[in-house]
């Protein structure tokens, strides 16, 4: 394998609806901010890999009007995935291992405030006999909440924990959205909106983008003074029927940890993609967490800035900026896509 | 010539309706196909896999391991709940305008589970593990409409 | 055994509050006031329009407005002769990208009070308002475009633009 590591990463404050900017408004200052940083400009660039959803801006091939915010010109080599920006970088991360070129550009965007997100990504369900009864994202996710906690080695009140602990977080993460602190006993005593979940069990609805530059060898070591070392990055899906799944577990994380090298030594930083609270809860005991990591989500993660198709690759972002900057040696970045954790994608970091 | 504001954020916002509408006729297939009929005239079928596991809604494939699937194989019009999760404001296009359990439940003689909403009445009726039945709708078409929502056994 | 079910109808219907950004705004509110906004990039200097507030070529912002004329060129143009549903214009029409003066790229609007075989490229083309109570952001404020006699502009100076 060919060493590549995040040399560069951007992002823009999530908030609740940018009324004023289009996608590609966001997105301009963004890449130009990953660029710069890496010092590497769009020409020398290799690959340029997106993620993003034209359902979210409700406009088919929106994803190509967003190549204005990089300058398509000379004509370049591109890609894009109908996913979170995690996986656009894996798919340069694997575009980098052919040799022939020594960077490249991955970057996300999403304006969920154009829409009502939770009934969007009823789109993804089944589309034959579950998308006709229009289930929501959130009673999706109650489904799986509920499962869990009959498993009985969780509670609400663990689930507050993560809520609470994420706002905490958050308040010292100047691109957070909800920042408002949790009083934990407070919120359990709020109704739920659908049962099991309350509404600090939900991430925020937000507008948002982000973009990394990655950098194979020696272009990395010119690009960054302590470049983020990706040592190993796997994803791994589970069948998409939700009643053949065992929601209360997630063996698509458990194995895509195993082939990224994730199952062994201590992290100083874990960014975990958990939208809503229990599947924080669910995905540390898939990745074996424990008290592996020092840090678990110090970004306040996806419960308190969620923009969708982007909040996967921000995790990857979050954890190589602590290594960028000397605060972490050793991170573990996890996204997810699909309902209930359908697929889940792990990725290693190291300090030279 | 004039320079855009130096702050957009002191510009007001410019924002338009825009509604994306599609009626999808989908084909589904002889495996689906089997199942929408076998609803139209009140009954559940499903598939078994070539590993003896019963899959209801039926797939054209084993979810396990990629294998056609065999027979057809008719399954009870009730069965247990497997996880849950109570509405207690439904949305517009949610099945019932009334406070409503979302359940996938996993019907007599099916190893999965299909998603459903079950009208409960009320929250305290519904737990993990009860049993609940198909209420048909009054009239078929052919489609998952054709079961109304599932409904408590003990229910009158 | 039962009947076979062959298709499902399955509507899908999906509300947005569509942002159209800054500047798109921008051109969408000079049309309220009979004007056609475009902007500059400041890298390569070409004028978009409408602006979507990126040089697609550099890939940078354009902050510069550029108050255009109404007037220009049709760089080239097609004949619709079957209407589309919901189409409000009786075919057979044109539909011609008009090179304004002073833009680099050119807008795509209606040709009318011409026949279809008389359009050419390089022909002079205005644009026809709406009345001025109905001018509101919205491309719609321009009904159409239509010649304006003026002669053809040579191939030459719209060579680069099509
Ligand atoms: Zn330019």
């Amino acid at each position: 394998m060919r060493d590549v590591a995040v040399v560069s990463f951007a992002q823009a404050p999530s908030v609740r609806a940018d009324q004023l900017r289009n996608e590609v408004e966001i997105l301009m200052p963004v890449v130009a901010e990953a660029l710069g940083r890496s010092g590497i400009s769009k020409h020398e660039i290799g690959f340029t890999c997106s993620g993003s959803s034209d359902y979210l801006a409700g406009q088919p091939f929106s994803f190509v009007m967003a190549l204005d915010a990089v300058g398509a010109w000379p004509p370049m080599a591109e890609s894009h995935v109908e996913m979170d920006g995690a996986w656009a970088l894996y798919e340069a991360w694997a575009r980098l291992q052919h040799g022939d070129i020594d960077s490249a550009l991955v970057y996300a965007f999403g304006k969920s405030s154009m829409g009502d997100i939770a009934e969007l990504l009823t789109l993804q369900l089944d589309p034959y006999s579950v998308v006709p009864l229009w289930p929501d994202a959130v009673s999706v996710a109650a489904l799986q909440a509920r499962a869990m906690l009959d498993g009985g080695h969780h509670s609400e009140r663990d689930m507050a924990a993560v809520a609470a602990r994420s706002r905490r977080d958050a308040a010292s993460n100047p691109n957070a959205q909800v920042r408002t602190p949790l009083d934990e006993a407070a919120a359990l005593a709020e109704p739920c909106i659908v049962s099991p979940l309350r509404e600090h069990d939900c991430p925020p609805v937000s507008d948002g983008a982000a973009a990394i530059v990655l950098a194979a060898g020696e272009r990395a070591r010119q690009a960054c003074a302590r470049p983020a070392w990706i040592r190993g990055i796997d994803h791994r899906i589970e069948p998409a029927s939700l009643g053949a799944r065992d929601l209360a577990t997630s063996q698509s994380a458990a194995l895509a940890a195993r082939h990224a090298g994730a199952l062994g030594g201590a992290f100083d930083v874990a960014e975990i993609h958990a939208p809503f609270t229990h599947q924080e809860l669910i995905l540390r005991d898939a990745l074996g967490l424990g008290d592996r990591a020092t840090a678990m989500n110090p970004s306040g993660g996806a419960l308190v800035a969620n923009p969708v198709m982007v909040a996967g690759l921000i995790r990857i972002g979050e954890a190589a900026q602590r290594i960028i900057d000397g605060r972490a040696r050793r991170a573990l970045a996890h996204a997810t896509s699909g309902p209930c954790l359908q697929q889940n994608l792990v990725c290693v970091l190291e300090a030279d | 010539m004039t320079t855009a504001d130096a702050d957009p954020r002191q510009a007001t916002p410019l924002t338009a309706p825009h509604m994306l509408e599609y009626e999808y006729t989908r084909s589904v297939g002889p495996v689906i196909g089997r199942f929408f009929g076998a609803l139209q005239e009140r009954r559940v079928v499903g598939v078994r896999t070539a590993g003896g596991r019963g899959l209801v809604p039926p797939q054209e494939y084993d979810p396990e391991s990629g294998e056609p699937v065999g027979d057809f194989v008719d399954v009870a019009s009730a069965g247990v709940v497997t996880t849950w999760a109570w509405v207690h404001a439904p949305r517009p296009k949610h099945p019932l305008q009334r406070p409503f359990a979302w359940a996938l439940v996993q019907l007599d003689g099916a190893d999965t589970a299909m998603l459903h909403a079950v009208d409960a009445g009320d929250e305290s009726r519904m737990s993990t593990g009860m049993r609940v039945r198909i209420r048909w709708s009054a009239e078929t078409h052919g489609d998952i409409h054709d079961i109304a929502c599932f409904e408590p056994e003990d229910a009158r | 055994m039962s009947e076979q079910v062959y298709g499902i109808k399955v509507p899908i219907r999906l509300d947005y509050t569509y942002v159209v950004g800054t500047a798109p705004a921008r051109f969408l509110r000079g049309l309220a006031q009979g004007k056609i906004v475009g902007q500059r990039c400041p890298s390569c200097a070409k004028v978009y329009v409408p602006p979507r507030g990126s040089c697609p070529t550099c890939g940078v912002p354009t902050r510069d407005d550029v108050a255009l004329s109404d007037k220009g060129i049709v760089t080239t143009f097609c004949v619709v002769n079957i209407p589309f549903a919901g189409s409000a214009v009786k075919a057979p029409y044109v539909s011609a990208s008009v090179l304004l003066d002073g833009a680099d790229i050119p807008l795509f609007h209606l040709l009318q009070e011409v026949a279809t075989e008389d359009v050419r490229m390089g022909m002079r083309v205005e644009a026809v308002w709406v009345p001025n109570d109905e001018l509101q952001p919205s491309m719609n404020s321009i009904r159409y475009f239509r010649p304006t006699g003026e002669p053809d502009a040579p191939f030459e100076s719209f060579k680069e633009h099509l």
